[in-house]
């Protein structure tokens, strides 16, 4: 139950600029169009994939293939939980991984560790010729040697608080929260 | 996030304890494992470093090679271990087996044993998580799963739906996973075979009973074909193969007489020209290669639901699972 | 071949199914009854009979009728033993299994259908067997025989020892909607008995056969049709205390039909005095109190059909040493004219009840078109004069043989002709 109400830090107006500069952001890094491909993580980074995907389109009327990924099977902490989780579907994108700059794409990047499964993932399917991580907030916190290659915004926080994103599709709206929840519910 | 209904605990030993949210979310589950099949490299992670004995006391090829695709997919490490059992007695070597799995300490045990209710005496005993691959007469709980997979993913739902299981009842632990879990799931069942071959009383467990097998073809959505076993000639149920494929076997004749679509499965191994015709097990209402694909993705479901997750560890996990 | 139409006019109609008992007339055509009623008129073409004082009755079924085709011909052929039936007035007889070789496969099965046709006289059913060969060890290929024309399954005339196997018979006939008859007897306990076990064979010196015997597998027969759901039909009933377990099965809703046959409603053991072999049969002639039971289970249709167990077997056989005689009687000839004087004639019974015990029951009993009289049923009809006195004379038996123990009664009512499918098989 968090004890006070949610820190909107990025409204929907800060997001979208974000995601625009983002996307130019990647195509530069990526030294143009060439072998971009997007690949969300489930579930909030597929709608986060998909904006940057018709960003770059748009600014550029080129197609860039975009996929899905669920990492639920190569997470570390399977074994430990109780119930499993639901694990959702993971859809490549057309043409494949291999020989591709692939963008892994997720909403909120901490320990570092659902990028290292992304990362174990996408080296199973196939031979990326190279992976960005791209992620709309860095929390900080890792616990695992794993840095973005492009940010939408960094934000501080401490123990007892979560960055949440919320996406239209899911959640009605585009939003970047913080919510606070009482210190032994941490 | 994690699924509604409870979690499977620590064993499958059959399909009768099983509520019909858990036996839809095994079946949910496993669909995504479908898809690692498909795969290039047919691996994930899930199971690394677990091991994974597969006792099993009958002979089965098929079955055993399911689940081993299962396990080694999911990266665990396997064992296989069979013994026939003809000149063991058997009670005795099932407390011995469970005693030496327990000191080995492995993870996870699949058997299949000659004697009912030997998966859960087995699961009693260990503290690894039991599958059970088939015990006597009384259930093969993965099988009728991933039969009820196929059936929802050629008609899209169970609900509602008329499945016949045809054949020798009796001594079938398809049939009895079957029934159990189609009426769990909404499904309205019905078996048919010479009467020799039926349980007592089996109308009781709430399925229809046809006498003739046109009657169950013109009835059903859906029809279970099971292996007629030749030992049952001799033990004298029924007179002749012959005479079984006259009045119960499943010929395009029939088929065709129903004049409708109908699913056809069949566990496997087939006679073929005894309970099944060659041109029905070759023809298109037949799903039966459907079955064994999905007996793999069921297989790595059930795995993935029963490893690990000891409740204690649950909240430790929930903290340090985050992104 | 197209038959005449036959008018059978001013008969006294004696129909149970329809709860007639009353002069009518009854047009035949075309193989079915046409039409009942008063004062018809005959359509062109047709034959008159006057049945002027005489019972007109469905036409009478005896499930119960050894053919000794293939394998003892010189006892009895298909073709002697119908046309012994239809000198008896029977429509339709049903042929048990136990031929040489045995009737335990769809052709053997079509070979008595076909032999049967070409006799051309009272239609005769198969009777398949329950085990192969009558071996007592495995069922026998039930769907194939049903499929070529076999009414029901039997091992008769042995008993099935293995009461497994009876179980898996009464569940296995559940697949092909037949009846299971059953010659019921402990073999262990009648091993050897060549007559009823009591104060006669005492006195005669001769191993007898304890009621227990057969008593034993009757109630093993119930109990099993009881546990599987199947039909047990219970052959030539001859015990008093099976008559009575009969009766509290049938009162428990078990399904089960039984016979009892002319010479267990009739004769006791004291007709073996003598050492008379052709009073000896299996099972056997038994106590007074016996037959009284018999006959009390036949009138409260606790035993609902009545059957002969015509057995016939060549004089030279009987011709021997008690011990050393073949069991049986012939019936066929003799059945109507006992009952009409010893049954009927002796008030147990009234004539509807009786077309009920010799017609309707049996047709019901193994799912048989006939047994009535009913518009547009098969036209299998009995005419039967019922005050004809006769005397049982066995040189004049149409049948091949003559081991009766009634030679020489009087009896009184006799069948004057016999139509099966609207054609006259047989006239006196």
């Amino acid at each position: 139950m968090p004890i006070q109400d949610p820190i909107v830090v990025m409204d929907e107006e800060a997001i979208l600029r974000a995601l625009a500069r983002m996307a130019r952001e990647l195509v530069e890094k990526n030294a143009g169009h060439e072998g971009l491909t997007l690949m969300g993580i489930q579930r909030r980074g597929i709608q986060l994939a998909q904006r940057l995907k018709e960003e770059i389109e748009n600014a550029s009327s080129r197609t860039i293939p975009a996929g899905i990924l669920d990492i639920t099977l190569y997470r570390d902490d399977l074994m430990a939980i109780g119930p499993k989780p639901v694990i959702g579907e993971t859809v490549l994108p057309p043409g494949g991984i291999d020989g591709r700059s692939v963008v892994i794409v997720d909403d909120v990047l901490f320990t570092g560790r659902t990028a290292r499964a992304a990362l174990n993932e996408l080296m199973s399917w196939g031979r990326p010729s190279r992976i960005y991580l791209c992620v709309l907030v860095d929390r900080g916190g890792r616990e695992l040697p794993i840095q973005p290659d492009v940010v939408g915004r960094e934000v501080q926080v401490v123990e007892n608080q979560q960055v949440e994103v919320m996406v239209p599709e899911l959640d009605g709206r585009w939003s970047v929260e913080i919510v606070t929840l009482p210190l032994e519910a941490a | 996030m994690s699924h509604e209904g409870s979690p499977l605990g620590k064993d499958l030993v059959g399909i009768e304890p099983l509520s019909a949210d858990q036996i839809r979310m095994i079946l949910d589950t496993a669909e995504p494992f479908k898809e690692i099949s498909k795969r290039e490299i047919k691996k994930v992670p899930v199971l690394r470093g677990k091991t994974i004995v597969n006792l099993f006391f009958e002979a089965s090829t098929r079955t055993r090679v399911s689940f081993e695709f299962a396990e080694k997919r999911l990266s665990a490490d396997t064992v296989n271990i069979s013994s026939s059992g003809s000149s063991v007695v058997k009670g005795e070597t099932l407390v011995d087996t469970a005693k030496n799995l327990e000191a080995m300490a492995i993870d996870m045990v699949v058997m299949r044993h000659g004697a009912s209710g030997s998966a859960k005496f087995l699961a009693d005993r260990i503290p690894s998580n039991v599958v059970n691959a088939g015990d006597g007469r009384h259930e093969h709980p993965t099988q009728a799963l991933l039969d009820m997979l196929t059936i929802r993913d050629n008609l899209k739902t169970l609900e509602g739906l008329k499945v016949c299981i045809v054949g020798d009842i009796l001594h079938s632990r398809v049939a009895r996973s079957n029934i159990y879990g189609l009426l769990k799931v909404g499904a309205e069942v019905a078996v048919c075979g010479p009467q020799t071959l039926l349980p007592f009383d089996i109308g009781s467990l709430g399925v229809h009973v046809f006498r003739r097998v046109e009657e169950a073809i013109e009835w059903a959505d859906v029809l279970n074909v099971l292996r007629l076993q030749l030992e049952r000639m001799k033990g004298g149920f029924i007179p002749s193969l012959r005479e079984y494929n006259r009045f119960f076997g499943i010929t395009n004749q029939r088929l065709e007489a129903a004049g409708k679509d109908i699913l056809i499965l069949h566990p496997g191994p087939m006679n073929r020209g005894v309970e099944i015709d060659s041109d029905v097990a070759d023809g298109d209402q037949q799903v039966i290669l459907d079955q064994v694909t999905n007996g793999v993705a069921i297989r790595m479901a059930v795995l993935y639901l029963l490893a690990g997750g000891r409740p204690e560890s649950a909240e430790a996990a929930k903290a340090g699972g985050a992104a | 071949m197209s038959v005449r139409p036959i008018l059978i006019r001013g008969g006294r109609v004696v129909d149970p199914s329809q709860g007639l008992d009353r002069p009518m007339d009854v047009l035949l055509a075309d193989g079915t009854i046409a039409r009942l009623g008063d004062d018809l008129d005959a359509p062109e073409g047709a034959e008159v009979m006057d049945a002027g004082g005489k019972l007109v009755t469905p036409g009478l079924i005896d499930v119960h009728v050894h053919l000794r085709e293939p394998g003892g011909e010189h006892k009895e052929t298909i073709a002697s033993g119908a046309r012994a039936a239809a000198a008896g007035g029977f429509t339709t007889i049903c042929a048990m299994p136990n031929t040489e070789p045995a009737i335990d496969t769809a052709a053997a099965v079509g070979f008595v259908m076909a032999e049967g046709q070409r006799a051309g006289s009272t239609r005769v059913l198969p009777v398949g067997c329950l085990s192969k060969g009558r071996a007592g060890q495995e069922l026998a290929e039930v769907g194939e025989m049903v499929d070529a024309g076999a009414v029901a399954i039997t091992d008769d005339g042995s008993p099935v020892m293995d009461s497994g196997l009876m179980r898996l018979a009464l569940e296995y006939s559940l697949n092909f909607g037949i009846p299971v008859a059953d010659h019921p007897e402990d073999v262990g306990l009648s091993r050897d008995g060549a007559m009823n076990e009591g104060l006669v064979s005492t006195r005669l010196g001769l191993r007898g056969k304890p009621n227990a015997s057969e008593d034993i597998h009757i109630v093993r027969d119930l109990l099993l049709a009881e546990f599987t759901g199947g039909h047990i039909h219970l052959q030539h009933v001859s015990t008093a205390y099976g008559v009575e377990a009969i009766r509290q099965a049938k009162a428990r809703g078990v399904q089960v039909t039984a016979e009892a046959t002319p010479h267990h409603l009739i004769l006791t053991d004291e007709a073996v005095e003598g050492y008379r072999t052709e009073a000896k049969m299996n099972p056997p002639l038994r106590t007074a109190e016996d037959r009284d039971a018999v006959r009390e289970g036949l009138r409260d249709g606790t035993l609902d059909t009545l059957a002969t167990d015509h057995a016939p077997h060549h004089y030279d056989e009987k011709e021997a040493a008690f011990d050393d005689a073949p069991n049986g009687i012939v019936g066929l000839e003799t059945s109507l004219g006992l009952v009409l004087t010893h049954v009927v004639g002796e008030g147990l019974i009234d004539l509807s009840i009786m077309v009920e015990r010799m017609s309707l029951a049996p047709a019901q009993a193994f799912h048989l078109s006939g047994g009535t009289l009913a518009q547009d049923s098969v036209a299998d009809v009995t005419i039967i004069d019922p005050d004809l006195e006769w005397t049982v004379d066995p040189k004049t038996f149409l049948s091949r043989s003559s081991n009766t123990p009634f030679a020489g009664w009087t009896l009184k009512g006799r069948a004057t002709t016999t139509i099966v499918d609207g054609r006259v098989v047989w006239s006196l």
